[in-house]
């Protein structure tokens, strides 16, 4: 058994895998599949300072090889968490984050002030990528003003692990990763969906309630990869990578890439007990390959 | 039962015309109790183009041999792959997933309305009704009398009566056109329905204007099937719900229908 411990910040990881926010719910509706306390950790869906009821209905479009959807942040609001959801997830021993989100600046504040409150919570992933939603989400991270001035404004009221979640829609992703790491982030994690649409040829129709969506599982891996790459090479802070990771071999491509730890999205979906798999995969490589950690292969790309 | 994924053994793909299949799956473990109204997400292996699970509901359940059945309308290739599943092959399959229709704990005289396809998640509902007792009627709807299947079956639970858009069989028309849900609705104290949007929508009125207890089993395209993904919504009362885990089975009371 080869070491699988990582840290990110002041996180200490039994092991380098995580589930991607909106596609693990709040842990517990996994509890029929798995020991979710076997996992490196989880980022719990999406939350905001209010609630929000999302984007209207169709939603999702299967694609080649992925998915769009726009659910659009629908949650209870980040009281309803604190109060409803927290305490049913004290029963686990992982590490639970929540993805904080927002549509000003001052709701980012209030949000991550609530969740800062809440002891089992040992960090954020602030999500300034959400590209379905019409106000805040990716408008805040398209740019490295306003990554800037999110970012800096949450590290005043935020104070432990402030992992941010950078969006793919950019041009230079090493540029703006450089700014969240200068205003304060402790770890960037990346990529959420990329923008996209489906047309219903026949009906002559998006097939999106809101037009565009946010794509993901294995088709945006190249792209993901490529991204993760370049965001290694920028910046110092450690790097959670993500984007159509559905089995070990995938995973095992992100570390090499750059990430020291790896969060799976769609595929939970498709099979919910994928996460540990992938723990177990990965376990097989490392020994397979005679490496003794995790370690051995994070930024390991041979050139 | 708690969910659960599995390999599945396809014991038998009985074809009911040409794009009407049941397959009969078989676990390995023992079955616990299904409920009627349930359903299971089945995975459609080494297809290019087919990428999530295929909801269908549970149409029957052998605790015997430890099967389920599920009833496969031929639609685009996802179904049309597992409708060649062949016997002794195995399906990943998701299952059961989903809430369950509410069974009157008093023997009560019960209308079912199907549609098309929505028949397949009557049949164990229908077989619950029959074996607590209850006077079961099921009102099936289809295009044309080559659509209609599993009658047999169905007339072991109750009387059954059917309606033909082309009138080569019953009454010609709508469901909504038959007596038994227009002038004879009233004898019933509760009606089940599971069929296309419009037709379930003319149920509910009718169900609605009479004040009868009425639950519908709606049909969604998830991602995933238990409560994570947030893409099966429908508009209730009280915001938006999935139909995934808070439904498929949702009371008329319930929904924000225009009806």
């Amino acid at each position: 058994m080869g070491d699988l411990t990582v840290n990110i910040h002041n996180l200490k990881l039994k092991n380098p895998v995580l589930t991607a926010s909106g596609t693990f719910g709040y842990g517990l509706e996994y509890d029929d599949f798995i020991d979710v306390s076997r996992l490196g950790g989880i980022v719990v869906k999406g939350t905001t300072i209010h609630p929000r009821q999302g984007n209207e209905y169709p939603r999702m479009a299967e694609t080649a090889s992925g998915m769009l959807n726009s659910v659009g942040l629908q949650n209870k609001g980040a009281k309803y968490f604190a109060t409803d959801i927290y305490p049913k997830l004290l029963k686990y021993d992982t590490n639970i984050l929540v993805n904080v989100s927002g549509s000003t600046i001052e709701e980012y504040i209030a949000c991550a002030e609530i969740i800062n409150e809440l002891d089992h919570i040992p960090g954020i992933e602030l999500n300034i990528s959400c590209p379905n939603v019409k106000e805040g989400g990716m408008a805040f991270g398209t740019s490295c003003a306003s990554i800037d001035a999110v970012v800096s404004a949450v590290r005043k009221v935020y104070h432990k692990t402030m992992v941010v979640k950078l969006s793919p829609n950019v041009t230079d992703i090493g540029e703006l990763a450089r700014a969240a790491e200068a205003s304060g982030a402790d770890s960037l994690s990346l990529i959420n969906t990329l923008m996209a649409m489906a047309i219903d040829a026949e009906r002559r129709k998006p097939i999106l309630a809101t037009i565009t969506g946010g794509l993901s599982g294995p088709a945006v891996k190249p792209i993901a990869l490529r991204q993760v790459w370049e965001v290694s090479k920028s910046v110092k802070v450690p790097i959670i990578g993500m984007g159509g990771i559905m089995n070990a071999t995938d995973a095992i491509e992100f570390f090499l890439a750059g990430a020291s730890a790896i969060q799976v999205g769609t595929a939970n979906y498709l099979d919910p007990m994928i996460t540990i798999k992938i723990i177990d995969g990965i376990d097989d490589y490392l020994n397979r390959h005679k490496f003794s950690s995790i370690h051995d292969i994070i930024g390991g790309l041979q050139l | 039962m708690r969910k659960t994924v599995q390999n599945l053994k396809v014991i038998a793909n009985l074809r009911l015309n040409d794009d009407h299949h049941i397959l009969r799956l078989q676990s390995a473990d023992k079955l616990e109790q299904i409920h009627p109204g349930q359903f299971a997400n089945l995975l459609v292996a080494n297809s290019s183009t087919v990428f999530l699970r295929r909801p269908f509901s549970i149409y029957s359940v052998d605790y015997t041999l430890n099967t389920i059945s599920v009833y496969i309308k031929i639609i685009g290739e996802g179904t049309r792959a597992l409708s060649k599943a062949v016997v002794g092959s195995e399906i990943d399959t998701m299952f059961p997933l989903g809430n369950k229709f509410t069974l009157p704990t008093e023997k009560e005289k019960v209308l079912l309305v199907g549609g098309g396809s929505g028949v397949a998640s009557l049949m164990s509902l229908a077989q619950s009704l029959h074996a607590k007792s209850n006077e079961v009627a099921i009102l099936i709807g289809a295009r044309s009398s080559k659509d209609l299947v599993e009658l047999d079956e169905f007339s072991k639970f109750g009387t059954v009566y059917t309606t033909t858009e082309d009138g080569t069989q019953g009454v010609k028309g709508y469901v909504t056109n038959h007596p038994v849900l227009d002038l004879e609705l009233s004898a019933f104290q509760r009606v089940y329905s599971c069929g296309p949007e419009p037709m379930m929508k003319a149920v509910a009125k009718k169900a609605k204007e009479k004040s009868i207890f009425c639950e519908l089993s709606l049909e969604n395209t998830m991602a995933c099937g238990f409560g994570v993904c947030l893409c099966c919504i429908t508009k209730t009362i009280d915001g938006h719900k999935c139909v995934c885990t808070e439904g498929p089975v949702f009371n008329i009371n319930i929904l924000k229908w225009e009806i």
